[in-house]
């Protein structure tokens, strides 16, 4: 018989949308206007209150129990409550109505190197980052040699982490949070930064300490990865519980409940004014210059992406994932690539596009996934699975040759054949 | 097994002193990095903390001379020192930890921790400086060759006073700051304007009879008193009134930050 280790019953978290602006007003403000005008501050006080009871459920009446040893997978599209559930359930901030009980230690992993900083050596930030995540100075040095061996940077292990490559100061953050004992482990995309091997090992010590009976809550948006990691699954969707149960069973629901657009995407709600680039909108071309949904499998396509900025950011990517079925990524590709080199985002609407050769993808349905961020350290906005598009087979090679091609591209590829002189090679 | 562990709207009271408890060391792994952090890349290092008052102490003397006021029978250089000792320490203890929960909002959003371990441990980075300048506070006393009074053995007494002020008026700041970006431009202010409100180059006993006692509300008054009175000793002598003034107000202080800081923890994730 498996234990409950965390009960949620009804848990909600309320957010002011006007508390946003309030917040920023500062006293000045305040002060000014009530002496200047106390009839006009009085009427945009009441305003502003009333603004602030346009409220925003980002969590409504979440109830699920969690047992010991389960790797539990939260699934879930942008805006559907996930990360606010993470901050609940780790204590950074408070429910607004419900009842959670945990039996057990929690650390939480919702960024890689909270805590870090950049002046001091690589030894240094692991025993900071490690009391960050909750650790004792004993239990950090006890794990200290393993937590260096994991990161692989012994040789830099007394040079400043501002100095590190992103790479190594990704391994190095994670490989401290890697150490954690918790009886709870709960994690938040970080992985998507690191280069996939890092990844690949990421989740190989993650897949170990599920193994050795530790309960595990993972938010990612990659499917392939839930499927192997995770046994039970929470798709969470405005805010509630839309399914709970097997990982599989919530993973095809979500697959199939989540996209809702062909060929294109607009953002319906409005841009928030926090200092991030948003995607506006998002849509797919075929050769033509129509938006379709449905693409020719021999022909070029294009994909046009418009993103608002506020603010003008040094090291910014957009950049763009094209997913198959089974959540597999096919490809990312960046608007900077042709750079090799962060290029800055100036403040304002831009339109980028990216086209893509055609005999490339294989016939098959693609899920478009859009990550607005400074690489390694903010994530700023992501549109995950909304726009959908079909490759037709209208000639692909698998028809033409009526053969079982298998793969998960289809490109035409050079070929060329030399006769072999056999007089010339003696 | 940890124990159970309940999370409830409003309700976070109960663990919070543990948890408080067993956070111990990152409040001191904090206080750790930003000593750490706080000289690197400068050319002398930990000397900036003499150079600092030391300077300022020099521009006050020179005012003192400027303007012919007395110090109280002891060299200009440690009257003004003796003042500057608590008073450097309240007002950067005051903007260190007044910005330390905007500055480390990472810490806020991103994973938990007791808040309060932040503040505090800001307040303690500025203790090392207090420490160093105490020395160099010994060292003048050598030099002039004067002996301090018996009255040093409750020296410790004013310094847990000076602690409690700045606590309580950091906690306050740090608080107020996540809301109130406002006060990162009051904070400069007061530390700057203080200066001159505070008995630095004054003697408290030179305050009219009838002001003395609102002057002392002020707790910072009774602290620097209280360090005169310990360290030089002579004509500086414990205004008792205003010394318990001093400790009310220091008293009201802690306890009211605590108070503010324990009310608005729990939005701080969501408003930084």
């Amino acid at each position: 018989m498996s234990n409950a280790i965390i009960v949620a019953e009804n848990i909600s978290k309320r957010y002011h949308l006007g508390q946003a602006s309030g917040a920023g007003q500062g006293i000045r403000h305040i002060v000014e206007h009530a002496i200047r005008n106390p009839a006009k501050w009085w009427e945009e006080r009441r305003a502003l209150r009333k603004l602030r009871q346009e409220e925003f459920w980002a969590l409504r009446d979440v109830s699920f129990t969690v047992n010991q040893g389960d790797v539990v997978g939260i699934i879930g599209r942008n805006g559907a409550g996930k990360s606010t559930l993470l901050k609940v359930l780790s204590r950074i901030t408070e429910p607004t109505t419900g009842r959670i009980e945990i039996d057990g230690r929690v650390a939480s992993l919702l960024e890689v190197g909270t805590g870090f900083h950049g002046d001091l050596s690589g030894r240094e930030n692991i025993f900071l980052n490690g009391a960050v995540l909750g650790m004792t100075r004993v239990e950090i040095r006890r794990k200290f040699d393993e937590i260096v061996a994991f990161s692989e940077i012994e040789k830099f292990l007394d040079t400043p982490v501002k100095r590190y490559s992103s790479g190594m100061f990704v391994r190095l953050a994670f490989a401290v949070a890697a150490h954690l004992e918790p009886e709870i482990l709960i994690v938040d995309e970080v992985l998507a930064v690191g280069d996939s091997s890092f990844q690949k090992k990421c989740l190989g010590k993650m897949d170990e300490v599920a193994r050795g009976g530790r309960t595990i809550l993972f938010v990612s948006h990659n499917m392939a990865v839930m499927r192997q990691l995770c046994n039970k699954g929470l798709l969470l969707d405005k805010g509630q519980i839309l399914k709970a149960g097997t990982i599989s069973e919530v993973v095809d629901t979500y697959l199939a409940a989540g996209v809702e657009h062909e060929g294109h995407w607009r953002r319906e709600t409005e841009v928030p004014k926090k200092e991030l680039i948003y995607i506006l909108e998002a849509s797919v071309f075929n050769r033509e210059g129509v938006t379709s949904g449905h693409l020719d499998c021999t022909e070029d396509f294009s994909i046009e992406i418009k993103v608002q900025a506020n603010g003008t950011f040094g090291k910014a990517q957009i950049a763009l994932s094209i997913l198959n079925k089974e959540g597999v990524i096919i490809l990312t590709t960046c608007q900077d690539d042709r750079a090799r080199e962060y290029r800055p985002i100036p403040a304002g609407k831009h339109t980028y596009r990216v086209k893509i050769p055609g005999n490339f993808l294989a016939p098959d349905t693609y899920y478009l996934r859009i990550v607005t961020h400074q690489p390694h350290m903010e994530h700023h906005d992501l549109m995950e699975s909304l726009v959908s598009f079909h490759v037709e087979d209208v000639g692909s090679l698998r028809s033409v040759f009526n053969d079982a091609r298998v793969g998960i591209v289809e490109p035409v590829l050079e070929w060329t054949a030399t006769p072999v002189n056999n007089a010339g090679a003696k | 097994m940890a124990p159970r562990l309940i999370i409830e709207a409003g309700r976070t009271d109960r663990q919070y002193w543990r948890d408080l408890w067993r956070y111990r060391e990152l409040f001191l792994f904090l206080a750790w990095r930003d000593l750490l952090i706080r000289y690197k890349q400068t050319a002398v290092g930990v000397t900036w903390s003499i150079i600092r008052p030391l300077l300022t102490m020099l521009a006050l003397v020179l005012a003192m001379k400027v303007g012919k006021l007395h110090s109280g029978g002891v060299p200009a250089p440690l009257f003004v020192f003796c003042a500057m000792l608590p008073w450097q320490f309240f007002s950067t203890a005051l903007s260190e930890s007044g910005n330390s929960l905007v500055n480390n909002p990472h810490l806020i959003s991103k994973v938990y921790c007791p808040r309060l371990v932040i503040p505090a441990s800001s307040v303690i980075t500025c203790f090392v400086d207090f420490l160093i300048s105490f020395g160099f506070m010994a060292l003048m006393l050598a030099w002039y060759h004067l002996m301090p009074p018996v009255n040093i053995f409750f020296l410790p007494f004013f310094m847990l006073l000076m602690f409690g002020a700045s606590f309580g008026t950091g906690v306050w700041l740090s608080a107020l700051m996540v809301k109130y970006r406002d006060f990162r431009f009051i904070v400069p202010f007061v530390v700057q304007f203080g200066l001159y409100v505070v008995p630095v180059i004054i003697m408290t006993g030179d305050v009219e009879e009838k002001w003395r006692l609102l002057y002392s509300l002020n707790p910072i008054v009774g602290i620097i008193d209280g360090f005169r009175w310990c360290l030089l000793g002579g004509e500086h002598r414990i205004f008792v009134p205003g010394l318990i003034a001093s400790v009310v107000g220091v008293l009201l202080l802690v306890w009211s930050g605590l108070w503010y800081f324990r009310r608005t923890e729990r939005t701080f994730a969501d408003m930084i």
